[in-house]
């Protein structure tokens, strides 16, 4: 059973076994409009958490995307680079940005729940 | 409005608009509108703008480049000159030669400074008794004053604050816009007509800051929604934000001031020669003519040129941009992803001896190269109107 958490910088973070798939949520591709280009952090590559781990660039501006928690890149999506607009299409899903192994999974427990992040979803209108 | 009758017969009616505190913005006719059509509005010069419809910024491009797209512009300033010689008073200012435009014709010009710098941009239309102006928002206030100032005695300037400014632009704006005003269709390429829009009288002409065959309106404020609407309701047409203005003028190599010219730029620099007129070259007589007809005749160490990256990131705008060497070459002034390009695209200044379209640069994106080339522009090919 995979657990899903998310960031107040709208990221989310879906863990399986050790290994965590990163993206940015719903709400992040509504507010970025059409996804133009993905820069992608090498493979191996160690992100700190809350620190820049990829950057999105919608037609308009380049954004940070921040690692929810720390581990090392271990699979980024390829299938970006040809098709940046999946991340509009599929933000949860297909549109996914980096599989991180993660150093704690204790880290998880400080993020939010779908149903807090909804919640701060809806108080940001 | 101020109705201050002052010496010598002027009137310099119209106060130009500020918003009331900087935590306030000010709204254009259409303001409800943009809200009721779902727009993301955003501060801009003071207003508040859509910078985009529910259909984003990528398909509002891409729609305007194939149909037409409804802009609002109405934050620009509109501004009537009159006097005895209207024209003659202006090129006292602007490097145009604008005693030159004929009746019924527009061209576009720029406020220089004693330095050579660029104090705006602006669209002058020559409409037979009166030079009708069209400068950028965020300056229109300046502008104005300086128009005041150094026309005191000269011409009257009337800021028009009763109207707003609407832009009809793609390959389907004259089959559109013919619909309601069927003389549209014919009217040349950066000419004027006055003309009636169900009932509404507007200034009509055949200009934009697209790249693509279209219209600017000038339309009475009380006008300015039902027009809006009655061109939204044709199916060809689509409301368009700033975002996606702000990607076709760069796809067409289009200068957007504070940006890629300003008071540190010069129209050489610019390489914006062919605003400065045959006779102008010759007679100086507007601000910074020593600088800019020094420059005319010696070249200038800087010039803005347009910059295709070789990979898909987009290089905004203060991106540096270096040589091969990693030698500093200039700065990135506008710069993103052109939609219809379907890349990255970009304009800055370069050192003059890698300007040259080919010469091979490096954009420092997030501290890293990208292989880059300078380009001509435009990028995407221009389709004004040409009968």
């Amino acid at each position: 059973m995979s657990i899903i958490k998310f960031t107040k910088d709208h990221e989310w973070i879906k863990l399986d076994g050790e290994v965590a798939t990163v993206g940015i949520t719903d709400y992040a591709q509504q507010q970025l409009g059409d996804v133009v280009f993905v820069e992608l952090p090498e493979v191996g590559r160690n992100v700190v958490a809350g620190k820049e781990a990829a950057v999105v660039e919608s037609v308009k501006a380049a954004s940070e995307v921040y690692a929810p928690v720390a581990g090392d890149v271990v699979e980024v999506n390829e299938a970006l680079a040809d098709d940046p607009a999946l991340v509009n299409r599929d933000p949860q899903g297909e549109g996914w940005f980096v599989k991180l192994r993660i150093e704690n999974q204790g880290d998880l427990d400080d993020l939010l729940d779908e149903a807090a992040y909804k919640e701060y979803c809806e108080g940001l209108h | 409005m101020s109705d201050n009758k002052s010496g010598q017969g002027q009137s310099n009616e119209g106060a130009v608009p500020v918003p009331p505190s900087p935590d306030l913005l000010l709204t254009t006719p259409l303001h409800e509108l943009h809200v009721e059509l779902g727009a993301k509005m955003v501060p801009f010069a003071g207003y508040d703008m859509p910078v985009q419809y529910p259909l984003g910024i990528l398909k509002e491009h891409l729609h305007t480049r194939a149909a037409a797209g409804l802009f609002d512009v109405s934050h620009m300033g509109q501004v009537r000159l009159t006097g005895d010689n209207p024209a003659a008073a202006l090129e006292t200012l602007v490097p145009g030669e604008i005693q030159a435009l004929a009746e019924g014709r527009m061209r576009y010009s720029l406020f220089t400074n004693e330095h050579g710098g660029i104090l705006d941009d602006l669209m002058i239309t020559n409409m037979g008794d009166h030079l009708f102006l069209v400068v950028n928002a965020g300056c229109k206030a300046a502008d104005v004053e300086h128009l005041r100032t150094r026309l005191a005695g000269k011409a009257e300037v009337e800021y028009l604050g009763d109207r707003a400014l609407l832009a009809l632009q793609g390959p389907q704006a004259a089959e559109v816009l013919g619909r309601f005003v069927p003389a549209a269709e014919t009217m040349k390429f950066m000419s004027v007509l006055e003309a009636t829009f169900r009932g509404a009288p507007v200034l009509i002409t055949r200009s934009g800051y697209t790249g693509e065959d279209g219209y600017e309106i000038s339309v009475p404020n009380a006008f300015a929604e039902i027009t809006a609407r009655l061109l939204l309701a044709e199916e060809e047409v689509e409301a368009i934000g700033l975002g996606a203005r702000d990607s076709l003028r760069l796809e067409a190599g289009l200068c957007l001031y504070g940006h890629d010219i300003d008071t540190t730029t010069t129209p050489v620099e610019a390489n914006l020669n062919w605003v400065i007129g045959k006779r102008r070259r010759a007679e100086g007589g507007f601000p910074g003519a020593d600088v800019i007809l020094d420059q005319l005749a010696n070249g200038t160490a800087r010039k803005r040129v347009g910059i295709r990256p070789d990979g898909r990131a987009p290089a905004r705008e203060h991106t540096q941009i270096t040589d091969a060497f990693g030698a500093f070459l200039g700065e990135v002034t506008s710069g993103g992803f052109g939609p219809s390009v379907n890349g990255p695209v970009a304009m800055g200044y370069v050192a003059t001896a890698s300007a040259a379209p080919g010469t091979p640069v490096n954009l420092v994106v997030r501290g890293k190269p990208m292989p880059a080339k300078v380009a001509e522009m435009p990028f995407f090919p221009q389709r004004y109107y040409r009968g």
